[in-house]
Protein backbone atom coordinates (compact mmCIF):
# COMPACT_ATOMS: atom_id res chain seq x y z
CA UNK A 1 0.00 0.00 0.00
CA UNK A 2 1.50 3.51 -1.29
CA UNK A 3 2.31 5.49 2.29
CA UNK A 4 2.04 2.90 4.53
CA UNK A 5 3.93 2.32 7.33
CA UNK A 6 6.29 -0.88 7.46
CA UNK A 7 6.41 -1.19 10.95
CA UNK A 8 3.15 -0.77 11.79
CA UNK A 9 1.83 -3.84 13.87
CA UNK A 10 -0.80 -5.11 13.46
CA UNK A 11 -3.55 -5.31 16.54
CA UNK A 12 -5.92 -7.78 18.22
CA UNK A 13 -9.02 -5.90 20.06
CA UNK A 14 -11.90 -6.60 22.03
CA UNK A 15 -15.17 -5.24 20.70
CA UNK A 16 -17.42 -4.58 23.28
CA UNK A 17 -20.42 -3.43 20.71
CA UNK A 18 -24.34 -2.17 21.48
CA UNK A 19 -26.95 -4.53 19.54
CA UNK A 20 -30.41 -3.94 19.46
CA UNK A 21 -32.75 -5.26 16.85
CA UNK A 22 -35.36 -2.53 16.44
CA UNK A 23 -36.40 0.67 18.60
CA UNK A 24 -38.76 -1.27 20.30
CA UNK A 25 -36.51 -3.88 21.77
CA UNK A 26 -34.30 -3.73 24.77
CA UNK A 27 -30.55 -3.97 23.46
CA UNK A 28 -27.15 -4.93 24.95
CA UNK A 29 -23.62 -5.38 24.70
CA UNK A 30 -22.07 -7.87 22.47
CA UNK A 31 -18.54 -9.44 22.79
CA UNK A 32 -16.63 -9.80 19.48
CA UNK A 33 -12.49 -9.85 18.69
CA UNK A 34 -11.47 -8.68 16.13
CA UNK A 35 -8.25 -9.35 14.35
CA UNK A 36 -4.94 -8.02 12.38
CA UNK A 37 -6.56 -4.96 12.80
CA UNK A 38 -3.71 -2.51 10.73
CA UNK A 39 -3.18 1.07 12.74
CA UNK A 40 -3.67 2.79 9.65
CA UNK A 41 -7.22 1.82 9.63
CA UNK A 42 -10.26 4.30 10.17
CA UNK A 43 -12.24 3.42 12.75
CA UNK A 44 -15.35 2.42 10.48
CA UNK A 45 -12.57 0.39 7.81
CA UNK A 46 -12.15 -1.43 11.15
CA UNK A 47 -16.06 -1.89 11.83
CA UNK A 48 -15.91 -2.83 8.30
CA UNK A 49 -13.54 -6.00 8.62
CA UNK A 50 -15.61 -6.83 12.00
CA UNK A 51 -18.80 -6.90 9.78
CA UNK A 52 -17.35 -9.16 6.83
CA UNK A 53 -16.55 -11.55 10.36
CA UNK A 54 -19.60 -11.88 10.87
CA UNK A 55 -21.02 -12.20 7.20
CA UNK A 56 -18.79 -14.97 6.70
CA UNK A 57 -19.88 -16.76 10.06
CA UNK A 58 -23.35 -15.74 9.01
CA UNK A 59 -24.26 -13.22 11.80
CA UNK A 60 -26.05 -10.46 11.18
CA UNK A 61 -23.24 -7.36 10.27
CA UNK A 62 -23.54 -4.55 12.91
CA UNK A 63 -25.75 -1.32 11.49
CA UNK A 64 -23.49 1.74 11.95
CA UNK A 65 -24.08 5.24 10.04
CA UNK A 66 -21.54 6.58 7.50
CA UNK A 67 -21.55 8.00 4.36
CA UNK A 68 -18.78 10.71 3.16
CA UNK A 69 -16.05 8.54 5.36
CA UNK A 70 -14.05 12.41 5.18
CA UNK A 71 -15.07 13.79 8.23
CA UNK A 72 -17.65 15.92 6.34
CA UNK A 73 -21.09 14.63 6.28
CA UNK A 74 -22.13 13.93 10.11
CA UNK A 75 -23.38 10.62 9.56
CA UNK A 76 -20.68 8.30 11.10
CA UNK A 77 -22.10 9.17 15.23
CA UNK A 78 -20.80 6.49 17.36
CA UNK A 79 -19.96 6.57 21.01
CA UNK A 80 -16.50 4.91 21.75
CA UNK A 81 -15.22 4.53 25.41
CA UNK A 82 -17.38 7.14 26.70
CA UNK A 83 -17.09 9.90 24.19
CA UNK A 84 -18.68 11.18 21.41
CA UNK A 85 -16.59 10.13 18.43
CA UNK A 86 -13.58 8.65 20.86
CA UNK A 87 -10.76 9.47 22.34
CA UNK A 88 -9.75 12.40 20.06
CA UNK A 89 -10.97 15.93 20.25
CA UNK A 90 -12.25 18.04 16.87
CA UNK A 91 -12.66 14.33 14.91
CA UNK A 92 -15.61 12.70 13.61
CA UNK A 93 -15.51 8.83 13.67
CA UNK A 94 -14.53 8.01 10.06
CA UNK A 95 -11.48 10.72 10.72
CA UNK A 96 -10.72 8.57 14.01
CA UNK A 97 -7.75 6.18 13.18
CA UNK A 98 -6.60 2.96 14.75
CA UNK A 99 -3.06 4.08 15.80
CA UNK A 100 -5.25 5.71 18.56
CA UNK A 101 -5.69 2.30 20.61
CA UNK A 102 -3.30 -0.13 21.24
CA UNK A 103 -3.08 -3.77 20.99
CA UNK A 104 -5.25 -5.92 23.33
CA UNK A 105 -7.35 -3.01 24.24
CA UNK A 106 -11.09 -3.10 24.87
CA UNK A 107 -13.35 -1.10 22.74
CA UNK A 108 -16.71 -0.43 23.94
CA UNK A 109 -19.28 0.96 21.14
CA UNK A 110 -22.24 2.19 21.61
CA UNK A 111 -25.18 4.61 19.27
CA UNK A 112 -26.10 8.08 20.81
CA UNK A 113 -28.50 8.10 23.19
CA UNK A 114 -31.32 10.86 23.62
CA UNK A 115 -34.93 10.35 24.34
CA UNK A 116 -35.13 12.64 20.69
CA UNK A 117 -32.34 10.14 19.10
CA UNK A 118 -34.05 7.06 19.18
CA UNK A 119 -32.19 3.82 18.10
CA UNK A 120 -33.23 2.61 14.64
CA UNK A 121 -30.36 -0.67 14.86
CA UNK A 122 -27.27 -1.23 17.11
CA UNK A 123 -25.16 1.66 16.50
CA UNK A 124 -27.36 3.66 14.22
CA UNK A 125 -29.93 6.57 15.71
CA UNK A 126 -32.74 8.63 14.31
CA UNK A 127 -31.35 11.92 13.94
CA UNK A 128 -34.27 13.06 12.00
CA UNK A 129 -35.40 15.59 15.10
CA UNK A 130 -32.42 17.47 13.67
CA UNK A 131 -33.85 17.81 10.40
CA UNK A 132 -37.79 19.33 11.78
CA UNK A 133 -35.74 21.43 13.87
CA UNK A 134 -33.89 23.04 10.32
CA UNK A 135 -37.52 22.85 8.76
CA UNK A 136 -39.09 24.93 11.82
CA UNK A 137 -36.88 27.73 10.41
CA UNK A 138 -33.19 27.07 9.66
CA UNK A 139 -33.15 28.66 6.67
CA UNK A 140 -33.34 31.76 4.67
CA UNK A 141 -36.26 32.37 2.82
CA UNK A 142 -35.43 33.70 -0.95
CA UNK A 143 -37.69 35.11 -3.84
CA UNK A 144 -36.33 34.32 -6.63
CA UNK A 145 -35.39 36.81 -8.78
CA UNK A 146 -32.11 38.13 -10.98
CA UNK A 147 -28.85 37.25 -9.92
CA UNK A 148 -27.44 39.90 -7.12
CA UNK A 149 -23.97 41.37 -7.98
CA UNK A 150 -20.94 39.93 -6.06
CA UNK A 151 -20.58 42.27 -3.10
CA UNK A 152 -23.81 43.87 -3.07
CA UNK A 153 -24.56 42.96 0.64
CA UNK A 154 -21.67 44.39 2.36
CA UNK A 155 -20.42 42.29 5.48
CA UNK A 156 -17.31 42.80 7.11
CA UNK A 157 -14.47 39.72 6.73
CA UNK A 158 -15.07 39.33 10.61
CA UNK A 159 -18.73 38.99 10.66
CA UNK A 160 -18.52 36.90 7.82
CA UNK A 161 -15.79 34.23 9.67
CA UNK A 162 -17.92 34.05 12.71
CA UNK A 163 -20.68 33.30 10.36
CA UNK A 164 -18.90 30.82 8.74
CA UNK A 165 -17.47 29.41 11.99
CA UNK A 166 -21.15 28.71 12.92
CA UNK A 167 -22.53 27.21 9.86
CA UNK A 168 -19.42 24.63 9.60
CA UNK A 169 -21.49 22.23 12.11
CA UNK A 170 -22.30 19.24 9.91
CA UNK A 171 -24.94 18.17 12.51
CA UNK A 172 -23.62 14.97 13.90
CA UNK A 173 -25.36 15.12 17.28
CA UNK A 174 -22.41 14.47 19.15
CA UNK A 175 -23.46 17.86 20.91
CA UNK A 176 -26.18 15.94 22.00
CA UNK A 177 -24.89 12.71 22.79
CA UNK A 178 -22.29 14.09 24.56
CA UNK A 179 -24.31 16.59 27.00
CA UNK A 180 -25.81 14.85 30.15
CA UNK A 181 -28.96 16.92 29.10
CA UNK A 182 -29.04 16.03 25.63
CA UNK A 183 -29.76 18.99 25.00
CA UNK A 184 -29.67 20.28 21.35
CA UNK A 185 -28.58 23.65 22.14
CA UNK A 186 -25.08 23.50 20.42
CA UNK A 187 -26.85 22.66 17.57
CA UNK A 188 -30.00 25.01 17.25
CA UNK A 189 -27.47 27.88 18.14
CA UNK A 190 -25.00 27.38 15.23
CA UNK A 191 -27.95 27.95 12.84
CA UNK A 192 -29.88 30.80 14.75
CA UNK A 193 -26.22 32.94 14.86
CA UNK A 194 -24.88 32.06 11.89
CA UNK A 195 -28.22 33.24 10.24
CA UNK A 196 -28.45 36.28 13.01
CA UNK A 197 -25.36 37.33 12.09
CA UNK A 198 -25.78 37.65 8.27
CA UNK A 199 -27.96 40.71 6.74
CA UNK A 200 -29.82 37.78 4.75
CA UNK A 201 -31.31 36.35 7.77
CA UNK A 202 -32.63 39.57 9.52
CA UNK A 203 -36.12 39.24 7.44
CA UNK A 204 -36.51 36.41 9.09
CA UNK A 205 -34.67 36.59 12.67
CA UNK A 206 -37.25 36.52 15.44
CA UNK A 207 -39.83 34.02 13.87
CA UNK A 208 -36.88 31.73 13.20
CA UNK A 209 -35.30 31.40 16.66
CA UNK A 210 -39.05 30.95 18.20
CA UNK A 211 -40.02 28.02 15.86
CA UNK A 212 -36.29 26.76 16.47
CA UNK A 213 -36.35 26.28 20.07
CA UNK A 214 -40.03 25.43 20.07
CA UNK A 215 -39.59 22.54 17.84
CA UNK A 216 -36.35 21.64 19.89
CA UNK A 217 -38.42 21.88 22.81
CA UNK A 218 -41.16 19.57 21.25
CA UNK A 219 -38.63 16.57 20.56
CA UNK A 220 -37.99 16.21 23.80
CA UNK A 221 -34.47 17.62 24.06
CA UNK A 222 -32.88 18.68 27.42
CA UNK A 223 -32.13 22.59 28.56
CA UNK A 224 -28.68 23.79 28.72
CA UNK A 225 -26.34 23.77 31.23
CA UNK A 226 -23.66 25.55 30.32
CA UNK A 227 -21.40 22.21 31.39
CA UNK A 228 -19.69 22.61 28.09
CA UNK A 229 -19.29 19.17 26.89
CA UNK A 230 -20.70 19.60 23.62
CA UNK A 231 -18.07 22.40 22.14
CA UNK A 232 -15.54 19.65 23.87
CA UNK A 233 -16.68 17.18 21.81
CA UNK A 234 -18.21 18.77 19.01
CA UNK A 235 -15.33 17.49 16.01
CA UNK A 236 -16.07 21.03 14.10
CA UNK A 237 -15.38 23.23 17.04
CA UNK A 238 -18.55 24.96 17.67
CA UNK A 239 -18.24 27.51 20.54
CA UNK A 240 -20.81 28.00 23.23
CA UNK A 241 -20.56 31.67 22.50
CA UNK A 242 -23.26 30.32 19.91
CA UNK A 243 -25.56 29.38 23.06
CA UNK A 244 -25.42 32.61 24.45
CA UNK A 245 -26.38 34.09 20.78
CA UNK A 246 -29.24 31.93 20.98
CA UNK A 247 -30.07 32.59 24.41
CA UNK A 248 -30.16 36.63 23.14
CA UNK A 249 -31.70 35.91 20.20
CA UNK A 250 -34.44 34.18 22.03
CA UNK A 251 -35.22 36.72 24.88
CA UNK A 252 -34.88 39.48 22.33
CA UNK A 253 -37.73 37.74 19.59
CA UNK A 254 -39.61 37.07 22.35
CA UNK A 255 -39.52 40.04 24.11
CA UNK A 256 -40.13 42.42 20.39
CA UNK A 257 -41.88 39.90 18.13
CA UNK A 258 -45.64 40.05 17.21
CA UNK A 259 -46.28 37.02 17.72
CA UNK A 260 -48.92 36.24 20.35
CA UNK A 261 -48.72 32.58 21.17
CA UNK B 1 -51.56 36.43 27.22
CA UNK B 2 -50.38 32.64 26.23
CA UNK B 3 -46.72 34.17 25.31
CA UNK B 4 -45.49 34.64 28.15
CA UNK B 5 -46.58 31.48 30.02
CA UNK B 6 -44.63 30.02 26.56
CA UNK B 7 -41.83 31.90 27.17
CA UNK B 8 -41.01 30.67 30.70
CA UNK B 9 -42.39 27.49 30.20
CA UNK B 10 -39.69 27.14 27.25
CA UNK B 11 -36.70 25.51 27.76
CA UNK B 12 -34.68 28.74 27.54
CA UNK B 13 -37.26 30.53 29.39
CA UNK B 14 -36.64 28.31 32.15
CA UNK B 15 -33.06 28.90 32.68
CA UNK B 16 -33.39 32.62 32.10
CA UNK B 17 -35.78 32.53 35.61
CA UNK B 18 -32.72 30.16 36.92
CA UNK B 19 -29.91 32.99 35.82
CA UNK B 20 -31.98 36.02 37.18
CA UNK B 21 -33.43 34.15 40.13
CA UNK B 22 -29.49 33.01 40.43
CA UNK B 23 -27.95 36.41 40.65
CA UNK B 24 -30.79 38.46 42.23
CA UNK B 25 -29.66 35.23 45.40
CA UNK B 26 -25.99 36.84 44.83
CA UNK B 27 -26.81 40.02 45.64
CA UNK B 28 -28.87 38.78 49.00
CA UNK B 29 -25.49 36.82 49.60
CA UNK B 30 -23.52 40.01 49.75
CA UNK B 31 -26.01 41.97 52.05
CA UNK B 32 -26.02 39.20 54.14
CA UNK B 33 -22.42 38.51 54.51
CA UNK B 34 -22.32 42.39 55.01
CA UNK B 35 -24.47 42.72 57.59
CA UNK B 36 -22.84 39.50 59.67
CA UNK B 37 -19.78 40.81 59.79
CA UNK B 38 -20.92 42.80 62.64
CA UNK B 39 -20.72 39.39 64.79
CA UNK B 40 -16.96 39.66 64.82
CA UNK B 41 -17.22 42.87 66.10
CA UNK B 42 -16.21 42.85 70.09
CA UNK B 43 -19.04 44.44 71.85
CA UNK B 44 -20.86 41.60 72.77
CA UNK B 45 -23.49 41.35 69.85
CA UNK B 46 -24.51 44.84 70.37
CA UNK B 47 -24.00 46.07 66.92
CA UNK B 48 -25.37 42.86 65.53
CA UNK B 49 -28.27 42.64 67.42
CA UNK B 50 -29.34 46.09 66.68
CA UNK B 51 -28.44 45.51 62.73
CA UNK B 52 -30.83 42.40 63.29
CA UNK B 53 -33.93 44.36 65.08
CA UNK B 54 -33.71 46.74 61.72
CA UNK B 55 -33.30 44.05 59.62
CA UNK B 56 -36.95 42.37 61.04
CA UNK B 57 -38.89 45.17 61.57
CA UNK B 58 -38.45 47.80 59.10
CA UNK B 59 -40.98 47.58 56.91
CA UNK B 60 -38.99 48.05 53.37
CA UNK B 61 -37.13 45.38 54.18
CA UNK B 62 -39.92 43.30 55.45
CA UNK B 63 -41.44 44.05 51.43
CA UNK B 64 -37.85 42.85 50.15
CA UNK B 65 -38.10 39.75 52.31
CA UNK B 66 -41.23 38.83 50.24
CA UNK B 67 -38.93 39.46 46.81
CA UNK B 68 -36.26 37.31 48.58
CA UNK B 69 -38.62 34.32 49.18
CA UNK B 70 -40.36 34.39 45.46
CA UNK B 71 -36.41 34.66 44.61
CA UNK B 72 -35.33 31.18 46.51
CA UNK B 73 -38.92 29.48 45.08
CA UNK B 74 -38.70 30.38 41.51
CA UNK B 75 -34.96 29.48 42.07
CA UNK B 76 -35.48 26.04 43.75
CA UNK B 77 -38.68 24.74 42.31
CA UNK B 78 -37.62 25.64 38.18
CA UNK B 79 -33.73 24.15 39.45
CA UNK B 80 -35.41 20.80 40.35
CA UNK B 81 -38.10 20.96 36.92
CA UNK B 82 -34.99 21.03 34.80
CA UNK B 83 -32.81 18.80 36.65
CA UNK B 84 -36.17 16.11 36.53
CA UNK B 85 -36.12 16.88 32.89
CA UNK B 86 -32.93 17.23 31.83
CA UNK B 87 -32.00 13.29 33.08
CA UNK B 88 -35.58 12.23 31.17
CA UNK B 89 -34.26 13.47 28.19
CA UNK B 90 -30.98 11.17 28.18
CA UNK B 91 -33.33 8.77 28.29
CA UNK B 92 -30.95 5.37 28.96
CA UNK B 93 -27.24 5.23 30.95
CA UNK B 94 -24.58 5.03 28.64
CA UNK B 95 -22.53 1.36 29.14
CA UNK B 96 -19.45 3.85 29.36
CA UNK B 97 -19.68 6.96 29.69
CA UNK B 98 -16.66 9.47 30.58
CA UNK B 99 -17.87 12.48 30.25
CA UNK B 100 -15.29 13.59 33.29
CA UNK B 101 -13.06 14.10 30.44
CA UNK B 102 -14.88 17.05 29.13
CA UNK B 103 -16.64 19.00 31.62
CA UNK B 104 -16.13 19.71 35.41
CA UNK B 105 -17.58 17.62 38.12
CA UNK B 106 -19.29 20.57 39.87
CA UNK B 107 -21.19 22.17 36.92
CA UNK B 108 -22.40 18.62 36.32
CA UNK B 109 -23.98 18.21 39.78
CA UNK B 110 -25.44 21.92 40.34
CA UNK B 111 -28.85 20.02 41.76
CA UNK B 112 -26.83 17.94 44.23
CA UNK B 113 -24.98 21.03 45.17
CA UNK B 114 -28.29 22.66 45.17
CA UNK B 115 -29.75 20.62 47.13
CA UNK B 116 -27.82 20.17 49.88
CA UNK B 117 -27.68 24.23 50.54
CA UNK B 118 -31.33 23.78 49.96
CA UNK B 119 -31.21 21.53 53.19
CA UNK B 120 -28.95 23.97 55.02
CA UNK B 121 -31.49 26.95 54.56
CA UNK B 122 -33.62 24.89 56.02
CA UNK B 123 -31.95 23.83 59.48
CA UNK B 124 -30.07 27.90 59.37
CA UNK B 125 -33.48 29.22 59.04
CA UNK B 126 -34.79 26.84 61.65
CA UNK B 127 -31.54 27.85 64.18
CA UNK B 128 -32.55 31.53 63.96
CA UNK B 129 -34.97 32.97 61.85
CA UNK B 130 -37.94 30.80 63.35
CA UNK B 131 -37.14 31.87 66.89
CA UNK B 132 -36.45 35.34 66.46
CA UNK B 133 -39.28 35.52 64.24
CA UNK B 134 -41.52 32.88 65.93
CA UNK B 135 -40.30 32.44 68.99
CA UNK B 136 -39.60 34.24 72.44
CA UNK B 137 -35.62 35.74 72.14
CA UNK B 138 -33.72 37.17 74.95
CA UNK B 139 -33.10 40.91 75.04
CA UNK B 140 -29.85 42.35 75.18
CA UNK B 141 -28.65 45.35 76.98
CA UNK B 142 -30.22 48.00 74.83
CA UNK B 143 -33.68 46.34 74.47
CA UNK B 144 -32.63 44.70 70.98
CA UNK B 145 -33.91 41.07 70.90
CA UNK B 146 -30.52 39.25 71.37
CA UNK B 147 -30.34 37.50 67.88
CA UNK B 148 -26.21 37.18 68.79
CA UNK B 149 -26.59 34.80 72.26
CA UNK B 150 -28.72 32.65 69.31
CA UNK B 151 -25.56 32.48 66.96
CA UNK B 152 -23.26 31.98 70.18
CA UNK B 153 -25.35 29.19 71.03
CA UNK B 154 -25.74 27.71 68.13
CA UNK B 155 -22.04 27.68 66.59
CA UNK B 156 -20.75 26.05 70.45
CA UNK B 157 -22.84 22.81 69.04
CA UNK B 158 -20.11 21.11 66.62
CA UNK B 159 -22.83 19.11 64.62
CA UNK B 160 -24.20 22.69 63.61
CA UNK B 161 -20.30 23.89 63.08
CA UNK B 162 -19.42 21.15 60.70
CA UNK B 163 -22.99 21.44 58.94
CA UNK B 164 -22.61 25.37 58.15
CA UNK B 165 -18.85 24.45 57.23
CA UNK B 166 -19.57 21.52 54.66
CA UNK B 167 -22.82 23.80 53.18
CA UNK B 168 -20.45 26.63 52.71
CA UNK B 169 -17.96 24.12 50.74
CA UNK B 170 -21.43 23.25 48.58
CA UNK B 171 -22.11 26.60 48.19
CA UNK B 172 -18.82 27.19 46.89
CA UNK B 173 -19.08 25.04 43.86
CA UNK B 174 -22.73 25.71 43.46
CA UNK B 175 -21.54 29.16 43.13
CA UNK B 176 -18.26 28.24 40.81
CA UNK B 177 -20.40 27.03 38.21
CA UNK B 178 -23.70 29.25 38.73
CA UNK B 179 -22.26 32.80 38.92
CA UNK B 180 -20.35 32.41 35.24
CA UNK B 181 -23.18 30.27 34.06
CA UNK B 182 -26.16 33.05 34.60
CA UNK B 183 -24.38 35.41 32.13
CA UNK B 184 -23.86 33.13 29.48
CA UNK B 185 -27.91 32.10 30.03
CA UNK B 186 -28.68 36.11 29.40
CA UNK B 187 -26.64 35.63 26.39
CA UNK B 188 -23.78 37.94 28.16
CA UNK B 189 -21.39 35.84 26.35
CA UNK B 190 -18.03 38.32 25.09
CA UNK B 191 -14.37 37.96 24.30
CA UNK B 192 -13.92 40.79 26.03
CA UNK B 193 -16.16 40.68 29.19
CA UNK B 194 -16.84 36.87 29.87
CA UNK B 195 -12.84 36.38 30.93
CA UNK B 196 -13.24 39.06 33.47
CA UNK B 197 -17.17 37.63 34.43
CA UNK B 198 -15.23 33.89 34.82
CA UNK B 199 -12.74 35.74 37.13
CA UNK B 200 -14.76 37.92 39.21
CA UNK B 201 -17.42 34.94 39.39
CA UNK B 202 -14.23 32.63 41.50
CA UNK B 203 -13.04 35.75 43.35
CA UNK B 204 -16.69 36.59 44.77
CA UNK B 205 -17.46 32.85 45.48
CA UNK B 206 -14.32 32.59 47.23
CA UNK B 207 -14.67 35.34 49.50
CA UNK B 208 -18.29 34.90 49.96
CA UNK B 209 -18.15 31.03 50.83
CA UNK B 210 -14.72 31.90 53.03
CA UNK B 211 -16.82 34.74 54.85
CA UNK B 212 -19.79 32.44 55.66
CA UNK B 213 -17.65 29.77 56.90
CA UNK B 214 -15.34 31.38 59.26
CA UNK B 215 -18.64 32.54 61.26
CA UNK B 216 -19.27 29.03 62.97
CA UNK B 217 -14.99 28.48 63.21
CA UNK B 218 -14.51 32.02 65.07
CA UNK B 219 -17.71 31.56 67.43
CA UNK B 220 -16.74 27.81 68.29
CA UNK B 221 -12.97 28.18 68.84
CA UNK B 222 -12.86 31.74 70.27
CA UNK B 223 -15.93 32.77 71.36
Amino acid sequence: MAGSNPNAKPMNLTLKVWRQKNRNTEGKIVDYQVKDISPEMSFLEMLDVLNEDLLRKGDEPVAFDHDCREGICGSCNLFINGRAHGPETGTTTCQLHMRKFSDGDTIVIEPWRANAFPVNRDLSVDRSAFDRIIQAGGYVSVNTGGTPDGNEIPIPKEIADRAFEAATCIGCGACVASCKNASAMLFVSAKVSQLALLPQGHVERKTRVENMVAQMDKEGFGACTNIGSCAAECPVGISLENIAILNREFLAAKATSNNLV
Amino acid sequence: MSWISNTFSSSIGRKIVMAVTGLFLCSFLVVHLVGNLQLFKNDGGLAFNAYSEFMSHNTIIRIMEIGLVLGFGFHIYEGLLLATKNKAARGSKYVSDHIEQNSPWHSRNMAVLGSIVLFFLVVHLYNFFGTLRFGTPLVDAQGNENAYALVVDAFHNIFYVVLYVLAQFALLYHLLHGFQSAFQTLGLNHRKYTPVIKLVGVVFSIVVCAGFAAMPIYFYFFK
